[in-house]
């Protein structure tokens, strides 16, 4: 396959200094991720993946190491640079959807474009959010508020919101931990949707059966990479559900 | 991040929390009307006092006689027998001088109608309306030919014609000073109270030759009034008499007093500045209260908004952005309550100016200076809390419960 990788991690490290220790929460991590793939980052808690997250998501910046995203050394930027990187290059989706309340589903699609470096003019604004509704089945509930929308459709939302700026990565990060496991299927059916158009998606998650519907697991451990390989007997979102269906229907039969 | 934008942000950040923001700009609106409210007031008193300083008349010098002493007995202004008829002659062929009026004065007891009344007898001459900027209600001045044959006329105010003519005509009624009959030949418009608080409509005027051989018998003038050609030449002419009467008289210690409007204007606006000065320190010390309430509720914004202002940073917003926005905030609270203030003061200032009689100006500078003061204020105060926001880290802000 091989066009330039999206992201492209080389021996990254992480040193938080609290107090007298040193926590090593990251200790060289290289990882590359090719446009189209649909990586899982996976780990218990401490094993370093929100730290990774963070740094790849251009929040944070790595003590030691290089990291290329879409071809820019983001180790070396300051904030403001790093703020244009997550405007202009990276899409984030929230395990807590993360939504401003108060502030329909259309204004909040519309917000990193406020944002953005070059101006976009309000009607291809609403344009842009309109579509990014439409592409995560929204199109109807745009001037609904956060509070008057399903854990799944404000999830939706995010990743409208996410995409909105045609970024290179969508980075999520627990994206179904607050849903149920139906909802949890409908929006890894979202996410197979857009990757199979040809998004970039970086996931973490700690659930084995939500890494399933990637195409490629990345497994964490004290800060280190301990497997990477892709992923056997992928799970497809629309199948999942049509089973589900067919359990409660059954259920519903022999009650 | 374009500033329409962030004023839509300020806005519905605003509206959510609307009781919040009514009293955060409380201060400001209390501060800011307060100003605009006395402000109101008091210029509109100052031009008041102002006008009334001109209805004394226009450009008039005022010479007054030195004070006569005898044995230890200060006489005050006017008593001392200084002021000849041509002293006035020689003052009323001055460059700058267009009118004059030789001024004796006496209290009489005077009589008509079966009637009688205390009140100032005045000898002047034919150019004293002019001078003080009196007009005749009905009848006219008596005229230089009167000046001249001494004749027995006089024009007299309104007070005095209610006190001895109520209800009549009094033009050519008689009237007795000094059981001298004088005829009315006169009736000044009213004119009320100066700004002494004498009754200027409780007079009668006469010919300043027959007050000084008939009713009294005297050969020197209390003052003269001199009217100067204009507000630019009052004070040359001023200078002019002060040399001339010098020269005139040459004693050694000025044993007369020039006085102008323009004095009386000076002190006027002397005070008027000082009021200006308070009202200053006034709305200094608001605005600054009503700047630290912004400041204390801006601070508690941010830290409420802490969850918002990551969310903003992790989809590309700048530090500057973040900045921007909490600023606007703060500038539109403040900007909306000094515009409330204003509107409020002038509100009141308008209701005490209907109730009391007050006259009220709010002059348009004063508007201008309170409504960029507590903009000024705003950005002053919004500043720290917005740079804390601007500072605030990205993964922390996102993490905040």
């Amino acid at each position: 396959m091989q066009s330039n990788p999206v992201i492209k991690l080389a021996d990254i490290q992480k040193v938080y200094h609290t107090g007298e220790v040193d926590v090593h929460a990251v200790r060289g991590v290289s990882l590359e991720v090719y446009p189209g793939e649909f990586v899982a980052l996976m780990g218990a808690s401490g094993s370093g993946k929100s730290t990774l997250m963070n740094m790849i998501g251009a929040l944070d910046r790595p003590t030691a190491g290089k990291y290329l995203l879409d071809g820019i050394d983001v180790s070396t930027l300051d904030r403001n640079a790093l703020a244009d990187v997550r405007n202009e290059k990276i899409g984030f989706v929230f395990q807590g959807f993360n939504l401003l309340s108060r502030t329909s589903a259309l204004e909040n699609v519309e917000m990193p474009m406020l944002y953005n470096r070059n101006r976009i003019q309000s009607h291809e604004q609403k344009e842009r959010a309109l579509s990014a509704l439409e592409l995560v089945g929204l199109g109807k509930r745009t001037d609904h508020h956060p509070n008057q929308l399903s854990g799944g459709q404000q999830q939706r939302v995010a990743i409208a919101r996410a995409l909105v700026n045609k970024p290179s990565l969508l980075l999520a990060d627990e994206p179904t931990g607050n849903l149920d496991s139906q909802t949890s299927i409908e929006i890894m059916g979202v996410f197979q949707k857009l990757n199979d158009q040809g998004i970039t998606i970086v996931m973490v998650t700690h659930e084995l059966d939500v890494a399933r519907f990637t195409k490629r697991m990345v497994v964490l451990r004290d800060g280190k990479v301990v497997t990477d390989e892709p992923v056997q007997n992928r799970s497809a979102a629309e199948k999942e559900l049509e089973q589900l269906r067919t359990a409660q229907q059954a259920v519903k039969l022999a009650s | 991040m374009r500033i329409f934008a962030s004023l839509r942000i300020a806005a519905r950040a605003l509206r959510r929390n609307k009781m919040r923001s009514l009293l955060t700009m409380l201060g400001i609106i209390i501060g800011v009307g307060a100003v605009i409210g006395s402000v109101s007031l008091t210029t509109g008193a100052t031009k008041q006092v102002e006008d009334q300083v001109a209805s004394l008349g226009e450009n008039v010098i005022t010479v007054f006689s030195g004070n006569f002493t005898q044995g230890g007995m200060r006489g005050g202004w006017g008593s001392a027998p200084t002021l000849t008829l041509d002293d006035a002659y020689a003052i009323s062929q001055l460059p700058h001088v267009v009118a004059v009026s030789q001024e004796v004065r006496d209290r009489e007891q005077i009589l008509a109608n079966g009637l009688n009344w205390n009140t100032q007898v005045m000898g002047e001459s034919p150019d004293y309306p002019q001078i003080l900027n009196r007009s005749i209600a009905s009848g006219s001045m008596f005229s230089d030919q009167d000046v001249r044959s001494l004749a027995k006329s006089a024009v007299i105010g309104k007070t005095v014609v209610d006190q001895l003519f109520p209800g009549e005509n009094p033009l050519g009624q008689t009237l007795r000073i000094r059981n001298i009959p004088f005829q009315v030949v006169g009736v000044l418009a009213p004119k009320g109270f100066n700004l002494f608080g004498q009754d200027q409509d409780d007079i009668v005027i006469v010919p300043y030759t027959s007050h000084m051989h008939r009713i009294t018998t005297r050969t020197f003038l209390n003052d003269i009034l001199v009217e100067a050609s204009s507000d630019k030449t009052i004070l040359q002419a001023q200078n002019e008499i002060t040399d001339l009467l010098t020269a005139r008289h040459r004693s050694k210690e000025p044993d007369f007093t020039v006085r102008s409007q323009a004095d009386l204007m000076e002190r006027v606006s002397a005070s008027s500045r000082a009021m200006g000065f308070l009202l200053a320190g006034v709305a200094a010390v608001s605005l600054i209260v009503g700047g630290i309430g912004i400041m204390n509720i801006m601070l508690v914004s941010v830290t409420e908004r802490t969850r918002e202002i990551g969310i903003r940073m992790a989809v590309g917003a700048r530090g500057a952005d973040i900045l921007v926005q909490f600023l606007i905030e703060a500038v539109t609270l403040s900007a909306i309550g000094g515009s409330i203030g204003i509107a409020g003061g002038m509100i009141f200032s308008w209701l005490i100016a209907s109730l009391k009689d007050w006259p009220t100006v709010t002059p348009t500078i004063w508007i201008i200076i309170a409504f960029i003061s507590s903009t000024i204020i705003g950005i002053i105060s919004g500043f720290y809390p917005a740079w804390k926001a601007s500072q605030l880290d990205p993964i922390e802000a996102l993490r905040y419960e």
